[in-house]
Parts: structure tokens; sequence; C-alpha cells
């Protein structure tokens, strides 16, 4: 029963974050329900695993400074501000749709 | 965990909290409150006046997108009465601003202004590609950001518009702030606290609106509005030392939300305390006003966010290093002097550019404390507050400069493009 074992979810980077992503959008992602601790996979997990094993780029600091999202870097959940989810200990569901937008960009 | 209610409407879901104060919004109230903020900066400064025929300095990124759709809206809306163009500055960036120029077409059409695009190739004779080949990556910002500030001052006279709005947000106000602070360069800290710059007298006014508004509000908005913005670094590298001040900023708030605004706040109270002889500010009008920012030095003009926005103590290092440069690079020819003599020639024309062009004023300008006056450039007849003005300065280092590249590449018939551009260099003066 793999689907039991899996969530899919839609990972959206955006304000040029895109370009630290194989200059890819938008990524469906596969992922396991439970981290290797058996606690249920949250955004912060999340962050991680998309350092480790999605981002090809070496500037890992351009998204994660001092183990957190970058300052400077909005992360939505579903549309809303992350800081009304509970920022990284929000556990993710599935079809959710997380998009992180850099702000650092010129305008 | 059930979703939060929006503070306002208490009917929808909360998909946004606010920097300032906490306030958790809905999408609709988010963009209302947003968007009457804006309008009461607006209505409280006196901005506009009706009939006033405004230029927004727009860049295709997020800022200038934000501020040319919210004045569509509010002028739509409050019947301000003005009538809005898009002012675009092409710096000649392959890859980059030909890419984000095509994003200011679209958006003319989306918001129904007329364009105009002004090259840095056609007012200066040489694009930013041009510069960096010449000058390498280490300084390009500066060149770049005295260009397009003055671009955009020629691209409204062209116009025929007095007054140019920009996409600076309450972030990027605080950053100058915080750089000047570091700097100790009061006089500019004053100056660049102001939400306008220039008087009725002044041929060419900057605003900037968006002055309060949180950056991550204005990336919010344009995220919920669905506005087409252009979002990559350019692709030459960023000012350290606006950069620090950046993540400065990008961390204390973190920490502190309200933190941008209470610097931006801390800024306009200090500013009150300079006294006007040494920001140039009049303060017996209830609306602050600076004379002397004519070459822009508090701010750049909206193009490229942590790049380009250089402030005027950058010029000054730049000067120096400009010199140091030109010393340095009359060594290297004199070593391929030994080899072929008739480069000694050269030598000479290239250590001149210095102190006549108010260099050492400059340097100390936040020591003595000397009043600037908004007058003319002699050599281009653009607003400066110095003899020579900055864009003049550094023009005249480039074509100076162009000789040894010559040599380098020894080629004869770059030597008519050499003198084209020393044609453009003077036809750029007698204009």
């Amino acid at each position: 029963m793999a689907s039991e074992n899996n969530i899919s979810i839609l990972v959206e980077f955006t304000g040029g974050l895109e370009m630290l992503f194989s200059d890819e959008r938008k990524h469906k992602l596969s992922l396991p329900t439970k981290d290797n601790q058996g606690k249920p996979v949250t955004v912060g997990w999340l962050v991680d695993y998309l350092c480790e094993e999605v981002m090809k780029d070496s500037r890992k600091e351009m998204f994660v400074l001092d183990g957190h999202v970058r300052p400077g870097i909005l992360v939505l959940i579903n549309d809303a501000d992350w800081e009304l989810e509970g920022e990284a200990s929000y556990a993710l569901q599935p079809n959710d749709n997380i998009l992180f937008v850099s702000t650092l960009h010129g305008g | 965990m059930a979703p939060a209610l929006c503070a306002i409407c208490n009917d929808s879901r909360a998909l946004i909290i606010r920097p300032k104060n906490h306030q958790k919004l809905c999408k609709a109230c988010f963009i209302a409150i947003f968007e009457a903020e804006i309008h009461h900066t607006i209505t409280t400064t006196s901005l506009f006046s009706p009939g006033d025929r405004i230029a927004i300095g727009a860049s295709g990124g997020k800022d200038s997108t934000v501020l040319a759709s919210v004045l569509k809206t509010l002028n739509e809306r409050y019947n301000y009465g003005l009538d809005l163009v898009l002012l675009s500055i092409d710096e000649g960036i392959k890859g980059y601003r030909d890419d984000s120029l095509e994003t200011v077409k679209r958006n003319a059409v989306q918001y129904d202004m007329p364009l105009k695009i002004v090259g840095y190739d056609e007012l200066y004779g040489w694009t930013m590609d041009q510069v960096v080949e010449a000058i390498g990556k280490k300084s390009n910002c500066t060149y770049c950001g005295v260009f397009r500030r003055q671009a955009l001052d020629r691209g409204a006279k062209m116009l025929g518009i007095k007054h140019v709005v920009t996409g600076h947000n309450a972030d990027d106000v605080a950053e100058t702030i915080l750089m000047n602070l570091l700097r100790g360069d009061l006089p500019r800290l004053a100056r660049s606290t102001s939400i306008v710059t220039g008087d009725e007298s002044s041929e060419v006014r900057r605003s900037k609106p968006l002055k309060y508004a949180y950056e991550k509000e204005i990336v919010l908005y344009a995220h919920h509005k669905k506005l087409d913005y252009f979002t990559t670094e350019c692709l030459y590298s960023p000012e350290a030392f606006r950069g620090s001040a950046r993540s400065l900023i990008k961390n204390l708030e973190r920490v502190r939300p309200s933190a941008i605004l209470d610097v931006v706040r801390s800024g306009e109270d200090m500013a009150k305390l300079v006294p006007e002889q040494v920001t140039g500010i009049s303060q017996c009008k209830s609306q602050k006003v600076s004379l002397s920012s004519a070459d822009g030095e508090e701010e750049g003009a909206g193009g490229c966010g942590t790049n380009g926005r250089d402030s005027g103590g950058e010029m000054a290092d730049m000067e120096k290093k400009l010199k140091e440069d030109e010393e340095a690079s009359s060594r290297e020819v004199e070593i391929t002097a030994a080899v072929s003599s008739p480069t000694n020639g050269q030598r000479h024309d290239r250590i001149s550019i210095k102190p006549e062009s108010g260099k050492g004023k400059k340097q100390e300008s936040g020591r003595k404390l000397t009043r600037q006056v908004l007058g003319t450039c002699k050599k281009c007849g653009y607003m400066s507050s110095q003899e020579v003005c900055k864009a003049c300065v550094l023009l005249e280092g480039l074509n100076k400069n162009r000789p040894k590249m010559e040599i380098e590449v020894d080629a004869a018939d770059e030597e008519s493009s050499t003198l084209r551009r020393k044609m453009e260099g003077l036809a750029l003066a007698a204009g």
C-alpha cells in the first residue's frame, strides 16, 4: 500500500528562488508520511528535504541560513502565511501547496 | 488547528499576518487596507495635484509593478486626475534588462499606460555590459546607479514630465538610513528620509509613495493580485555594504517585525534635528523637500533591488578607486611600454581624472557639513549639486580608459568606434 506511505504535495518557488531549483517553478513531490523517527513530516522537514534532495545548486545559504529559511523568504502554505500555520512545525497534508517567495530580488 | 478569521471582516480565513502590527487579515481586506494606506500616504503628504503628469520609474520588478498597479487603482478610485506614464531605463544588460523590459511592455498593456524606454546606450554611449567589460564587476553598481538616476530625469524631461515616482519601499528606506548611520553621514541620512525630493522649482521631482510599505506586503500584494512581475537578480555583483545593511534589516524583521518602520520613523526624527544648512531641506515648509538631491545620492531609482542602489558615500570611494585604477593601469602600461614605446604617449591623460571634479569636498561632506546647492552640471546641463555631475565624472573616466582597452585589443579598426565614443561624449557635453 504505497499510497498510504506517501503524500504528494506541490512546491513552488518564485521571486528568483526558482534559480536555485533547476529554474523550475513547480515541483510535484511525493513524500513519505513519516520522518525517520516515525513523526509526521512537517514543513521544517520539507525544507531540509529540498536542500538535500531537490536543490542541485550549491548555494544552500541562499535558501537556508543557520538552520532556518533565510530571512526575506516568505513561505505560504495553501496561500496563507506560514506564521499563521505554526511555521516549520506545520504537518504536511496531502495536496498541500507550499510556496516559497523571495523578497530579496530587485524591484 | 482551526483557521484564524480575518480581524477586519471576521468572516473569511486569514491568510496574511501584517508585519507592523501582527493583524491577521483575509486576502480581500489585506488588499483593501494596503491600498488605503498608500492613499493615506499620498493625501497626507499632498504628493500630487489634479492634472499632474506622473512618470512611474518602472523596472518590471515587484516594487514598481505594485506601484503602477496601486496608482492606477487609486487614481481611478479617488479621482486623483493623474496622467500616468511608465518610464523604463534600459541599462543594456543582456539576459537581465531585456527580459525585464518585456515585463514592463506587458504592464503597459495591462495597465493601459504609455511606456517610454530610454537606454544608457543612447544617453551615454555605453551599455552596462560595455561598462563591465571596461571596469570589471567590482564597482559597476555605482556607475549603473548614477547613470540610472540621471536617466530617469532625462527620460522625464523628454516626456515633458516634472514628477517621477519610484518603487522604494520601507525596507529600502530603512536600509539607506542604516547605511548612512553606519557611515556617519547625517546630511544624507536626513535627506534620504524625505518622501519627496526637489520642489516646485526643480525640473524633476522624485517621490516614493511606497515609503511606508513593507517589502513583504508588496510581495504579498503582487502575489494575491496575481501581478505580472519579473524576478531575476541582476547578473552583476551586488554591493557588499548595502547587502549587509539589507541582511541586518531582514534579520531584525524576523525578531521584531515592526523594526523596519521604527527605523524609518527614527530616521525621520533624526532628520528633524539636522540643521537646514546641512541638509538643504527647508524646515519652514510643512512638507519637507530636499533641494540638493539632483544627483539622487540618497537612493537609487527602483531598478534592481539590492543592487545598483548606492548612496553617495560610495561615490567618493568610487572616485578614489577610479583614480587608483588609473594609476595602477598606467603602471601596467609601463610594462607594455618597455616592449612597444608608442603607448607611452597614452599615459598622461590617464592620470588626469581627479580633484577638480569636487572629489576632495565630497569625501569630507560628512564632516565639514558644507551646504549643497542645486545647480546644473557645466558639462551636460542636467541638475547637479556639483559643478560637474557624477554621471559626467564617471563617463569621463570611462571614455579615458577606452584607449587602454584598445592597446590590449590591438585592433586598428577599433579606432573609429573610439572616435565615435568621443564624439558622443562631446555631443553629450554640448547637450
